[in-house]
């Protein structure tokens, strides 16, 4: 592989003239990091309040991660491709994947819900860590093809306890690929502290695996910002991968299943609220005159307008088709799933629909609204043509909602 | 000895824990239900008197766990999120302060390590009980289950002994994002060293914990996550006692690995283990009401090994079987026991051995699990067919 070869020397010792990385933004680039901040909290305070009202199933809070994200998310190029783990909405907003499409995976209509390539943005990884490899593996192959851009992978402090976070740093860096590790600690794996994950600071590990790190304030969005565009322009020349830590806080729960009150002082996130990535930046605006009480509130309401349109849009995503059940196994047709599929419809019965299901074959998409979901046995038939929607109120059904489980 | 109506579907319908068996007819085996004892000795509460407290199985699971790490200090119990917060569903809960931070470990969030340390810890002495947050996260640590927990007594003529029980929540029906709801157990099955089991309820819950603890193998502990919730009451006496209780086929230092007629019947037979055992005396009240068929309902418990011992009992008399799980059907458990039964009851057979489990698809989004799922409908069809055979 034509790869240039890793960093050599004294990795950590980066002399950073950060202020140069964002010295060309205007007044109005500020703006727009303010605005896509106090956008992003405020879907995330709708998606919170969506799951509360039996909405979503689940959501992932990322109060607090503000500035790391947006800032980290705002430096990448259409040329780069960033890898998520379950949080990343204020990345995913910045590569402009559709708010509601995340909303539709925490309702459990989806497991994926955008395109990759459109947005240069993966699919959120839930199993802790394992996109760390995918990036590094994507990323050697934008090397090979001598693409113009980066890599960027984002992973918890906790992640970086798993096996495959490190082995992607050991790849990254022997095949000295083009990616960005970007660590956002926000001081908790659930319930664990950070300081159970690693004994020294995580930046510092990538000094054993031979490549530059740093650790950011990730509550400061400009510092974010001004990092990952110099780590991105490090790995897009060629000298490979750097290691970001954005130090930050989760100031809300795991997720909605999650009780916080069980392992977080109320003097902790006190002390973060003081240091609210929104706060900060609108204090700088705002003593610098960049933004005044107009500006404000045409903010609010442009807030306003986006949690009620993805209130909205989440309430009418619909249960999906059930034949989607059995698309998209594998790319070549399975003779087992195309069993158990006629079988399936043949155990529905015959409303119309069911047939249209089949004969939609494959495209039976997101989109299509079948008519069985959410009235199993209400009105089908068994095998034998019986009618058995009188047995529904036996079945011990599962919840769709307010999984008691944190995860 | 009553241990409650766990083994009914009364519980989970009606709200109400009768300490009876809701099915009609005799228990054959497992005569948990058919046998009497002073309600008394049983209850939430060791040694409390009173009418027993029904308790959940997630409560059952953290009561066999305590008693377990009581009784011998080898114990320890590992795990993310496991101290502090007392596990993501609590089965931990109050072990940490009870047996301190030596023997309940907050680990790091890795899962090949959590198995890997294990085996090292056993290798000295140490009997770790090692939670994997869900199913769906088992995967890290595979290599460390299939290629070195599973063979290294093996590999040492007999010499190292890892009696380390790792416990997954596992299946679906909680509405769950993806990776929360699998059924691994088939992986497991597979491989030589490992013994498998599956609880189903909170009286066996209870004393399955401790018996596979107890055991100088590894123990894959399957809990089934959506019946956490469920309550029965539990004979919590130690299973010393339960041993001499020669009604109680699954007590006893040796019952792990007993497969247990949890409901009497004659017409045909259903197989489920885990989460589905609810779902098929769910099914056989329905049977027994709307067709007024009698349906025997055979909880597997230990999947590997299998005892089938009870099922080929069954099959000889009903004729017909149906085995139910939610992990998909490809090279799965209810594969093993349909060629088993085939070889062994094919005379007995009136009805090719049928299936109801999960499909050959990925776990889907969790709108559309309930049509993924084995439900009671699912179940009466293929008893359909089998008399329609
Ligand atoms: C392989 C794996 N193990 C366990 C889990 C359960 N789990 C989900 S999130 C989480 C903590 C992750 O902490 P961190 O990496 O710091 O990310 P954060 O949630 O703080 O964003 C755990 C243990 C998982 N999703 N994947
Ligand atoms: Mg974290």
């Amino acid at each position: 592989m034509p790869g240039p070869p890793p960093v050599v020397g004294e990795p950590n010792a980066v002399d950073l003239d950060l202020p140069a990385f964002v010295a060309d933004l205007t007044a109005s680039d500020l703006v727009g990091l303010y605005r896509d901040m106090v956008l992003v909290r405020r879907f995330d305070e709708e998606a919170t309040s969506l799951q509360r009202q039996g909405e979503l199933g689940l959501w992932a809070s990322l109060r607090g991660q503000e500035a790391a994200q947006v800032g980290s998310g705002r430096a990448l190029g259409a040329q780069d491709m960033a890898f998520p783990s379950y949080r990343e909405h204020g990345v995913a907003w910045c590569r402009g994947v559709d708010p509601a499409a995340i909303l539709a995976i925490f309702r459990g209509t989806s497991l994926g819900g955008w395109d990759p390539d459109e947005h240069g943005f993966a699919l959120y990884s839930i199993v802790v860590g394992a996109q760390t490899l995918h990036a590094a593996g994507y990323a050697m192959g934008m090397a090979r093809d001598h693409s113009e851009g980066a890599a960027i992978v984002y992973f918890g402090d906790g992640a970086s306890s798993e096996g495959d976070v490190n082995e992607a740093f050991g790849w990254a860096s022997v095949f000295g690929t083009p990616l960005v590790f970007f660590c956002q600690n926000n001081q908790w794996a659930i319930s664990e502290p950070a300081r159970r994950q690693s004994r020294t600071e995580i930046f510092h590990r990538a000094t054993g695996f031979g490549f530059p790190s740093v650790r950011v304030d990730g509550n400061d969005v400009l510092a974010c910002l001004a990092v990952t565009r110099w780590a991105l322009a490090t790995a897009r020349a060629g000298r490979g991968p750097v290691l970001i830590e954005a130090l930050t806080y989760r100031m809300g729960a795991h997720t909605t299943a999650d009780d916080p009150s069980r392992y977080q002082t109320a003097e902790q996130l006190e002390r973060w609220r003081q240091l609210d990535p929104l706060d900060r930046l609108r204090t700088h605006l705002r003593a610098a005159g960049h933004l005044d009480d107009h500006l404000e509130r045409r903010l609010a309401l442009e807030s306003d307008t986006l949690a009620q349109d993805l209130r909205v849009r989440c309430q009418a995503l619909p249960d999906p088709d059930p034949m989607v059940l059995f698309d998209h196994v594998q790319v070549t047709d399975n003779a087992l799933v195309t069993a158990q599929r006629a079988a399936f419809i043949a155990a529905r019965g015959d409303a119309p629909d069911d047939i249209d299901g089949l004969a939609d074959d494959s495209t039976a998409g997101n989109g299509s609204t079948g008519g069985g979901s959410g009235s199993t046995g209400g009105s089908s038939t068994g095998a034998d043509g019986r009618d058995v929607g009188d047995r529904e109120g036996t079945v011990v059904a599962g919840e769709w909602h307010g999984s008691r489980a944190a995860w | 000895m009553v241990t409650g109506g766990v083994a009914t579907g009364a519980a989970a319908r009606g709200g109400v824990v009768t300490g009876q068996p809701a099915g009609s007819g005799e228990v054959h085996t497992g005569g948990r239900a058919a046998t009497g004892a002073s309600p008394a000795s049983s209850g939430a509460v060791p040694g409390e008197s009173g009418p027993p407290t029904p308790i959940t199985l997630a409560k059952a699971l953290n009561l066999g766990l305590h008693a377990a790490m009581a009784a011998d200090p080898k114990v320890i119990v590992m795990g993310e999120d496991v101290g502090t917060l007392g596990g993501v569903f609590r089965v931990t809960d109050g072990l940490q302060r009870e047996f301190g931070e030596a023997r309940v470990i907050d680990t790091p969030l890795a899962e090949s390590a959590i198995i890997g340390t294990a085996i090292g810890l056993a290798m000295r002495g140490y009997r770790p009980v090692c939670e994997i947050q869900f199913d769906g996260f088992v995967y890290p640590a595979f290599d460390q289950i299939v290629s070195q927990l599973a063979k290294l007594h093996y590999r040492s003529a007999g010499r190292i002994r890892l009696p380390v029980t790792i416990r997954i929540p596992f299946g679906g029906g909680i509405g769950a994002v993806e990776h929360h709801s699998e059924s691994p157990e088939a992986y497991f099955c597979h491989t030589a060293g490992l013994k498998v089991v599956a609880c189903s309820n909170p009286h066996d819950a209870h004393h399955m914990i401790q018996q596979a603890i107890h055991s100088d193998d590894p123990v894959i502990f399957l809990e089934p996550k959506r019946r956490y919730w469920e309550k029965a009451v539990v004979d919590q006496r130690p299973l010393a006692d339960l041993a001499s209780d020669t009604a109680d086929t699954a007590g006893g230092a040796d019952g792990l690995h007993r497969s247990v007629v949890v409901r009497a019947g004659s017409d045909a037979t259903l197989v489920g283990y885990g989460p589905t055992v609810r779902t098929c005396l769910d099914a056989a009240d329905v049977s027994a009401t709307d067709d007024d068929r009698s349906l025997e309902v055979i909880d597997l418990r230990s999947l590997s090994p299998l005892d089938l011992g009870p099922v080929l009992d069954s099959v000889r008399r009903t004729g017909r079987l149906v085995v139910v799980h939610e992990a998909p059907s490809n090279v799965s458990v209810s594969a093993e026991v349909a060629a088993r039964v085939t070889e062994e009851a094919f005379y007995s057979l009136e009805a090719p051995v049928l299936r109801v489990t999960g499909f050959d698809t990925p776990y889907p989004p969790a709108r559309l699990e309930d049509h993924y799922l084995p439900d009671v409908d699912r179940i009466l069809d293929a008893v359909d067919r089998s008399f329609a055979f």
